[in-house]
């Protein structure tokens, strides 16, 4: 088990390389950030003055390995914009990203599996039929589109809840702010975690029916209901382990979905995030904050995706790793 | 073509409401898109035909609303029914042109991977694992974000550098579970070459799972192209989509104008739907462990 996570830890090294790499090869070729940076009316000297002022002007590998370097010692330059570094940038805008997620993917979790059994039980019944059209129309709807309609009716209609922003915020342990503490916090989180867990809630009930509707038939759970045990130790110990391991890699490989469209709700709602730190960045073409987040997020990924492999092994002891 | 009518598997389709019912929807969207040019009441895209004095007008039968402006008009002037016939073009655009290439990509780099194995199998599932857990969606915005050359082509090209990994794994796999077959040794021991054996054996007997994958793809593309159109990052501001259409009509949410969000969105959400019904039926055809009934029976 150890050498297993000794070597994927080594394998996600690599990824991370070959990540680096191809983001700052594709930089290369794409869009010139002296123009950005100098204005327009620039004349040359002062575009030249800009360029060997941020490094830019040396040959690529040269520039590659100063940034790899860098990277190591958690230093991604300074933001072409803000003229800041860019990591503090990004560790400042994570929290309120890493808040969103967690309650998006608690949402999809909860209701998602809960609600997927409930469906295999029955899968006849009128109720359970409209759950699973209303989950086709869930994976059939774009996350911005859900933002944009959760905003009409519950704010611009109803009046509920705020759009706009994070609310309230306490200070926890250093940079951390969060939003879970106060009411406002809370009411603000609503909508937008709804709207990113929408999707991933769909496609995990969607994911559970399936899985159990195939494990309830194995004769194992025949047996299980022969014996005389109650409803809840065969639906919860027997059936549902074995349906949940699909559900649970689904829910790993989601991750980084979660990330991309949390870049989407984080845009619609004002989320202080750092995905619409990302959109910012693009639209000004500035470079560092980009690769930073790149890089950040794939580390993230690389975690998440280990976490789940072990989880893996811990539920389904038919996998060992060697 | 009567053999087709009178298959098993038609009548297992016509049989099912949620298959027929998301081919009528794709149907009618596909028409409304391809005859467009003929059925819209206004070009959208002609800046000469705009006037600002129709803008934001409700649909027909609200107060204000006015005759030709069947869903009412955006911040421009442009007739919102012949904007979203105009997007639905952009949008089955994208989601043909998607699924045939990624498609032809990943099924012959599939076919090869798995009848082939080695370092070509191994590379490809492995770029597969690391595509798949940094999201299609993540790589095509990073893409687009930094190119900054934004035609449809672009669009198309964003979306394939990852999409045909889904194809090529899926390949893969059918390939490897029928390469043992008698068939196949039979088929070399009549002294058919590998091509022979990959394009017509195996393919023939892969392609199942493969309109599955393309079927839930189409959808992908579709969606896809109107988030990133919506994001800013996808079609130019002067060509039509869906999620351009949803990005303006943001804008004017708090106004009431909800017409500019409601409609667009609708068209978007019908087009994914009816892939998607269709999707789900297929998978159920070609897979007898998946039963529609009650537990136990």
């Amino acid at each position: 088990m150890y050498k297993c996570i000794v070597r994927r830890l080594m394998q996600g090294v690599i990824v991370l390389l070959v990540v680096s790499f191809v983001c700052f090869a594709i930089f290369q070729f794409f869009g010139d950030p002296v123009l950005t940076l100098a204005g327009r009316y620039a004349t040359q000297a002062q575009q030249e003055e800009v360029r060997s002022k941020m490094g830019l002007d040396k040959p690529f590998y040269i520039q590659y390995f100063v940034f790899l370097k860098n990277a190591l010692h958690g230093d991604f330059g300074l933001s072409y914009v803000a003229q800041t570094p860019v990591l503090g940038l990004i560790l400042e805008r994570l929290p309120a990203s890493i808040e969103l997620a967690i309650s998006a993917m608690v949402i999809a979790l909860t209701l998602g599996i809960g609600l997927g059994v409930l469906v295999s039980l029955n899968p006849r019944k009128f109720v359970n039929r409209i759950i699973m059209a209303g989950s086709l129309l869930g994976i059939s709807l774009p996350t911005f589109l859900i933002g944009i309609l959760l905003i009409m009716i519950f704010s611009v209609k109803l009046g509920f809840l705020p759009t706009f922003g994070r609310g309230e915020v306490i200070k926890i342990a250093g940079n951390w702010r969060t939003g879970f503490f106060t009411i406002g916090g809370l009411r603000h989180l609503i909508l937008p975690a709804f709207t990113l867990g929408l999707y991933q809630l769909a496609v995990l009930l969607r994911l559970t029916r399936g899985g159990m509707l195939e494990v309830l038939r194995e004769d194992y759970i025949r047996t299980a209901w022969a014996k005389g045990l109650t409803v809840k130790m065969v639906i919860f110990k027997h059936a549902l382990r074995n349906a949940l391991i699909p559900v649970i890699t689904m829910a790993g490989l989601q991750f980084g979905e979660l990330i991309a469209f949390s870049i989407v709700t984080e845009s619609i709602f004002q989320w202080p995030g750092a995905g619409n730190l990302l959109l910012t960045a693009v639209y000004e073409t500035d470079h560092p904050v980009i690769v930073a987040y790149v890089m950040i997020t794939s580390i993230l990924i690389l975690f998440v995706n280990l976490v789940v492999d072990i989880l893996y092994a811990y539920i389904n002891p038919k996998i060992r790793y060697e | 073509m009567i053999k087709v009518f009178k298959s098993k598997r038609f009548y297992h389709y016509i049989k099912d409401v949620s298959a027929v019912t998301g081919s009528l929807i794709l149907i009618i969207m596909l028409i409304g898109a391809i005859f467009a040019p003929i059925i819209a009441p206004q070009n959208p895209y002609d800046m000469e035909g705009l006037y600002l004095e129709d803008s934001l007008k409700p649909p027909i039968w609200m107060e204000g609303g006015e005759a030709p402006f069947i869903l009412g008009t955006d911040d421009q002037g442009r007739d919102i029914l012949s904007t979203i016939l105009y997007g639905c073009r952009t949008s089955f655009t994208v989601g043909f042109s998607v699924i045939i290439i990624a498609g032809i990509i990943g099924v012959t780099v599939g076919l090869l991977a798995g009848f082939y194995r080695g370092l070509l199998e191994a590379v490809t599932m492995r770029l597969a694992d690391a595509i798949f857990s940094f999201s299609t969606t993540l790589i095509a915005m990073l893409f687009l974000g930094i190119s900054k050359n934004h035609g449809i082509g672009t669009i198309i090209l964003a979306i394939i550098i990852t999409d045909w990994v889904r194809y090529a794994r899926t390949m893969r796999g059918s390939v490897l579970s029928v390469k043992e077959e008698d068939y196949i040794s039979a088929a070399r021991a009549i002294g058919a070459n590998d091509l022979r054996i990959m394009f017509k054996h195996i393919l023939s007997n892969a392609i199942p799972p493969i309109l599955v994958v393309a079927a839930v793809d189409f959808g992908a593309a579709v969606m896809l192209e109107a988030t990133l159109s919506f994001l800013g990052v996808g079609v130019p501001i002067n060509k039509p989509s869906l999620g351009m259409m949803i990005s303006i009509g943001k804008n004017y949410i708090y106004a009431g104008k909800w017409w500019l969000v409601v409609f667009p969105g609708a068209a978007l959400v019908l087009i994914v739907f009816g892939i998607n019904l269709l999707a789900d039926w297929l998978r159920e055809e070609i897979n007898p462990k998946i039963m529609k009934g009650k537990v136990g029976e």
